[in-house]
Parts: C-alpha cells; sequence; structure tokens
C-alpha cells in the first residue's frame, strides 16, 4: 500500500514538474511536499538520536518549501509572531553569560547528529557561516559578518533580547532563514545561548575589540 | 602528505590576509597529489576483490552487467545511474554492485551492506570497488540515463528532496549548495542544481579524501551531508539516494568522466 502511494507520488512528481528546465529551483505544494515526507519516512531509518520522526515537518518549514524561501509579508509574519511566542528568556532576566565559553560553542560543529554521543555538549556551529572573532580566519559566509556586532550596535537590554532571540528562533525574526533554530530545537541549552549572546555583545569580547 | 595540508591549514588560521594564499597554496597541491593519486591504489585492490570468488555460490563480480552487458567496465560508470530492466528499477554504481553481490553470489543484503563505508584503518569492500570501476570510464562523457519513464522520475524526486527543507535544523541541500559564492568555514561551495557547477563535482567523484586519507562514495557523500543536516540516515542504495545522486548527475551529465579524483 505505502510503496503504491510512493509510487504514485513519482509519477505525478514527473507529471507536475518534467517542464521545469535544468538549473530552476522548484517550488513544492502541500501535496508534493507530503509525498516527499512519506519517501524520506521510508527509505530513512532511525540512527542514534536522529530518528526519522524529524522529517515530520511543521508550519514553517511548509511554508518555506511551498514559497522557495520567499513567502508574501502576510504570509510570513503571522507565522514568524508564533516563532516569536516560542522563546524562552530566561527567567533570572540575566541574558549575558561568558564569552570565553561561547566562543568554544561558536567554534564547535557537533550536536543533533546521529554521530553524536548522548550528553556530549553540542555547538552552534556559528563559525561555519558567520565571521566572529578576527582571531579566527576560517569562517563561511552563509551568514552576515557579526565582528564587531556589539560594537556597532551597543549591548542594551533591546539588543541582548534581539540577540539571545535570534539564536535560540532565528525564525521569529525571518521565517525562511537559513539559521537553524538553535534553542527552539533543543540543541543549546539556556546557559549556551547565553555564552553566545555575551560572544557577541561583551565589549570584552574578541568580537567586539 | 599530512603534514602538508596541515601547514596550509595552519597558516589559514593565522589571519585573514593569509587565507587567499593557503587557498592557493591547497589548491597548488591538490593539482600536485591528482598527478599521483593514491586512488589508484584503491582501483587495484578494487581489481583484486572484483575477481575474487565470494558468497554461498562462490563466485566472483566478473558477470556482473553494470548496464553495458555482463561483465562490461569500459564505459560502464559513465553511464550510470540507469534504469535496470532485471531490477525494474534506477540504480547507481554501488546500489548495482549491491544488486551483483546479491543476485550473483548468493549474499544476503544484511551481510552485503554490513560494512559499506569504511574508515581510515579499514576501507570497504564497496570503496574498493566503486574506485575500480569508475576508474575504467575516465575521459568518457558522463552520460546517465534520462529517456526512461523511471529516470525521468528519478531525476523530478531527486530534485524535489534537493529543495526539501526538513529536520531538526531546517535545512535542505540548497542551504549550503544553493547560492553561489557560499563557504562553510573555508570550503567553497558548489550549487549543486546548476550545471556549470554539478559537471566538474560529478566528473570527480568518487574520490580519495586528502583531509582524512580515505576513499569515498557517492552514496557516503549523500549520506554524510544527511548526517551534517541532522536528518536521520538515508538507507544505502534506497531510491531516495540513487533519486537524488540521478538529480545531480543528470544536472552535471556531459562532462568527461576525470575521476576517481582527489579531494581536500
Amino acid at each position: 500500500m505505502r510503496r503504491h502511494i510512493v509510487a504514485a507520488a513519482a509519477a505525478s512528481l514527473v507529471a507536475c514538474a518534467s517542464t521545469l528546465p535544468i538549473g530552476e529551483r522548484p517550488t513544492a505544494t502541500a501535496d508534493e511536499q507530503d509525498r516527499i515526507t512519506a519517501v524520506l519516512k521510508r527509505d530513512f531509518h532511525d540512527r542514534g538520536p536522529a530518528k526519522v520522526s524529524r522529517v515530520e515537518l511543521d508550519a514553517v518549514q511548509r511554508t518555506c518549501n511551498l514559497h522557495a524561501d520567499n513567502p508574501p509579508a502576510s504570509v510570513a509574519e503571522p507565522l514568524e509572531k508564533a516563532q516569536l511566542a516560542t522563546i524562552k528568556f530566561p527567567s533570572d532576566g540575566r541574558l549575558l553569560g561568558d564569552w570565553k565559553n561561547g566562543e568554544k560553542i561558536a567554534q564547535s560543529g557537533r550536536g543533533s547528529m546521529w554521530s553524536d554521543k548522548p550528553g556530549q555538549p553540542a555547538g552552534g556551529g556559528c563559525y561555519n557561516c558567520h565571521q566572529l572573532s578576527p582571531m579566527e580566519a576560517s569562517f563561511g559566509n552563509v551568514g552576515p559578518s557579526l565582528y564587531r556586532f556589539g560594537k556597532l550596535r551597543g549591548d542594551g537590554p533591546d539588543v541582548q533580547k534581539y540577540v539571545y532571540g535570534k539564536i535560540y528562533n532565528a525564525k521569529a525574526y525571518n521565517l525562511c532563514s537559513q539559521m537553524p533554530r538553535l534553542g527552539y530545537a533543543g540543541t543549546l541549552t539556556e546557559q549556551q545561548i547565553k555564552d553566545v549572546t555575551a560572544l557577541l555583545l561583551d565589549p570584552a569580547s574578541p568580537v567586539n575589540q | 602528505m599530512r603534514i602538508v595540508l596541515c601547514t596550509a591549514v595552519f597558516a589559514a588560521a593565522l589571519s585573514p590576509a593569509l587565507a587567499q594564499d593557503a587557498k592557493t597554496e591547497i589548491q597548488k597541491y591538490q593539482r600536485m597529489i591528482n598527478e599521483d593519486s593514491p586512488a589508484e591504489l584503491y582501483a587495484i585492490e578494487g581489481e583484486t576483490l572484483w575477481k575474487k570468488k565470494a558468497g554461498p555460490r562462490n563466485v566472483s563480480l566478473e558477470q556482473c552487467d553494470l548496464g553495458l552487458g555482463p561483465g562490461v567496465l569500459k564505459g560502464a560508470y559513465a553511464r550510470l545511474p540507469r534504469y535496470f530492466p532485471d531490477a525494474d528499477r534506477v540504480m547507481d554504481l554501488e546500489t548495482r554492485l549491491l544488486y551483483c553481490m546479491t543476485t550473483l553470489q548468493g549474499r544476503t543484503h544484511e551481510e552485503a551492506t554490513k560494512r559499506v563505508f569504511g574508515n581510515d584503518d579499514q576501507p570497504s569492500e564497496m570503496e574498493y570497488l566503486s574506485a575500480y570501476v569508475a576508474s575504467q570510464s575516465r575521459g568518457m562523457k558522463m552520460e546517465p540515463g534520462t529517456t526512461h519513464p523511471k529516470e525521468k522520475a528519478a531525476f523530478e524526486l531527486g530534485r524535489e528532496l534537493f529543495f526539501h527543507r526538513a529536520g531538526t535544523w531546517d535545512f535542505s541541500c540548497a542551504s549550503c549548495h544553493g547560492t553561489e559564492g557560499q563557504r562553510i568555514r573555508m570550503q567553497d561551495l558548489p550549487v549543486l542544481y546548476k550545471p556549470a557547477y554539478a559537471r566538474h563535482v560529478i566528473a570527480t567523484w568518487p574520490a580519495y579524501r586528502v583531509s582524512n586519507s580515505q576513499f569515498k562514495t557517492m552514496q557516503w557523500r549523500v549520506n554524510d551531508c544527511y548526517r551534517q543536516m541532522r536528518m536521520p540516515e538515508p538507507t544505502f542504495g534506497s531510491d531516495a539516494t540513487v533519486a537524488l545522486i540521478t538529480f545531480l548527475t543528470v544536472t552535471g551529465e556531459g562532462e568527461p568522466y576525470a575521476g576517481p579524483g582527489t579531494k581536500r
């Protein structure tokens, strides 16, 4: 039965998308996304902490897939609002942790992979995509440079709240951002997000030198 | 060999000004090692395994039909993935090798897939065989199957998978391989749905990876991307993996095969 659904899915994908030339980017309707999810459930398996249940889509992923990461504002705004409501700000009201630990978290690309051992501290993988400390020359450019982030914007309460929130759930501020929802996804802990926030905002952090 | 690369990486870490120099040095080094690629050694071992009798039927893989007829190896890799009527599905190289292990040699699927990816201590049978088969398509144009309805379906499924965001970190393949000029750390990211980028990539896999001294296959490449995407593990040889490899290969078709290559 399941096999038939998948076969029908593959056939209908051909029918729908065969006119799109090579090198073009497709969009995916809700039905097409459901069929892809069925393929993933059939062809992927649990390994360590990475369970097949991870392929279930939420409203953010569905909307971004539907609009090729560029939804109209009228669609994006209510979803961003809902994502903002997921952010758990620390109950003690302190958002700045230890920038030295934040630097270690920014360097580490571990966490949430099937190869990660349970109990091992996760990282944010920040340098994979961002420039931060000038001491680290091996940085990616998928996201903007964050060098001198605090120096340029200050470290007032609003900036602190924005940085903590952005790390916790990037989709609250830009629905189809490529940045993972590091707090919402359970990759980083509250203390770790505080530490990375400090890496960006603490005047003593190498980022702000 | 490792010392040279480590020196280059260390230099890159010193300052942004040196980063570009280091990159040039790495490229120079890559050209140098390509001239006498360790992939050759894997191909030699692969030939031994290809001809070795194994499995309950105690036969070699020499009668394996990779698409051009039983035992025909010359140019076979350059025509994959393709539709195989005997299996009634599209197969890439590794999926087809697995098919031959189970049908010709009588081995169980479970036994034959027990250790498909090796490590630096012990490469896998699949890696050796991939090196051997691929090396016999050198200089030939990559021409995967594109006419059978199942080949077309595999391409379209692969394209949908490539752009499908899902999982704990909301990534699709396009999160890293969808925009020009992007890097992860120092690594340039090819925009794999564009022929201009896919051609070179497809013409050089499978490949020897200098950074970890291992020979890596296309099934491994897909597997390890999904690991880093925080997704569950794709099953070796599954339709989803074959579809993705078909999509990438068709996108990069027409380039003369220059592998098995050497990667960073």
